[in-house]
């Protein structure tokens, strides 16, 4: 079963049927899903502002980790459940959204640059736990996270809107690739 | 009697050219909403520690002086971004309960933390434990009822 007969399937439940058309089920969860973003991407923000040395430069990255990201964690949670049903609610259409699938990409490549730091930079932050400058890799690091994380914000904003939306042909040829939209060949 | 004002900035250029572009109001709501992630991350970073939560090493007075400049950026970029946000549907705006709400809780919030909030973060004898802990909070729930009432005039 190809990705987008899945999610079609999907669509046709009782409960993606139930929260796409309820009243104010969807608006809940979409709020949520805004407002818990307050919480973590500002603290990640925080987080990167402090890789950079542009700010909190008088805590300790050690600190920083034990103690700031656990609240990340929790609002990144929150914002996994919440994107979930949101896309659960409206498969097919978030599926070929092409915002949508930039942020999936940007969200891999974030992943990605979090394990890295936490695996490979951050043991050894013994030499630099409380420096104001941080190493390149650090720095890096907090660069590509306000970046990647700003694109994933965008993006996902933009999910709303419909410039590029399957339904509404023709669109490019790259569009029409990128978002994988079945467009009837005569 | 705000009616008219409001009818005259409905006819001002800024609103009338974001009304007639596909783009405009999308990206300066996306400017809006990065910028509501560095306030939210200066707001929580003080209000958490004013609770006892987070940072706990560091002083609370330590952390609002490191996380003053990022509030006043990010609050001075949502001005920025919000004047033409509101100047290109000023009517709608007038006759909405959340932009009345947002709109009488954003002073209050941003005055809050320049006085109260700030006062309270120092060690002075009278900032107690609970103290602190009622002014953090009530800090997250005036920031989040501006927040919400910002989201929810998308809705109406």
């Amino acid at each position: 079963m190809s990705l987008l007969a899945f999610c079609e399937w999907l669509a046709a439940t009782a409960g993606s049927t139930a929260l796409r058309e309820s009243l104010f089920m969807y608006p809940l969860v979409e709020s949520t899903h805004v407002m818990f973003l307050l919480l973590f991407a500002g603290l990640t923000v925080v987080w990167d502002l402090r890789l950079l040395g542009l700010g909190f430069t008088t805590v300790a990255i050690s600190e920083m980790n034990e103690r700031l990201l656990p609240w990340v964690r929790i609002g990144f949670g929150v914002m996994v459940l919440t994107g979930v049903l949101l896309l659960y609610a409206i498969p097919v259409r978030t599926y070929q959204s092409v915002w949508f699938r930039g942020k999936v990409i940007f969200l891999i490549l974030a992943m990605i640059n979090i394990w890295y730091f936490h695996a490979r930079v951050q043991p050894k932050c013994g030499e630099w736990d409380t420096a104001a400058r941080l190493p390149w890799l650090a720095r890096r690091a907090g660069l590509a996270s306000l970046i990647l994380w700003a694109l994933i914000i965008v993006f996902g904003r933009f999910i709303a809107y419909n410039w590029f939306d399957c339904d509404i042909q023709p669109q490019s040829a790259f569009v029409n690739w990128f978002a994988g939209c079945v467009v009837a060949t005569d | 009697m705000l009616l008219p004002f409001f009818e005259w900035c409905e006819s001002l250029w800024l609103g009338q050219a974001i009304v007639n572009s596909n783009w405009l109001f999308p990206v300066i709501e996306a400017v809006h909403l990065l910028a509501l992630s560095v306030l939210g991350g200066a707001v929580f970073v003080v209000d958490l520690r004013l609770m006892g939560l987070g940072l706990k090493s560091r002083s609370a007075s330590e952390l609002w002086g490191a996380a003053r400049p990022w509030m006043i950026g990010a609050i001075a970029a949502m001005i920025l971004t919000g004047v033409p946000l509101f100047l290109s549907e000023p009517i709608k705006l007038y006759y909405s309960d959340s932009f009345w709400l947002k709109m009488t809780t954003l002073p209050i919030a941003i005055a809050f933390a320049f006085t109260v909030r700030s006062r309270v973060t120092t060690n002075a004898v009278r900032n107690t434990a609970r103290r602190q802990m009622l002014v953090g909070a009530l800090s997250i729930a005036l920031w989040v009822v501006v927040a919400a009432a910002g989201r929810w005039i998308g809705f109406s």
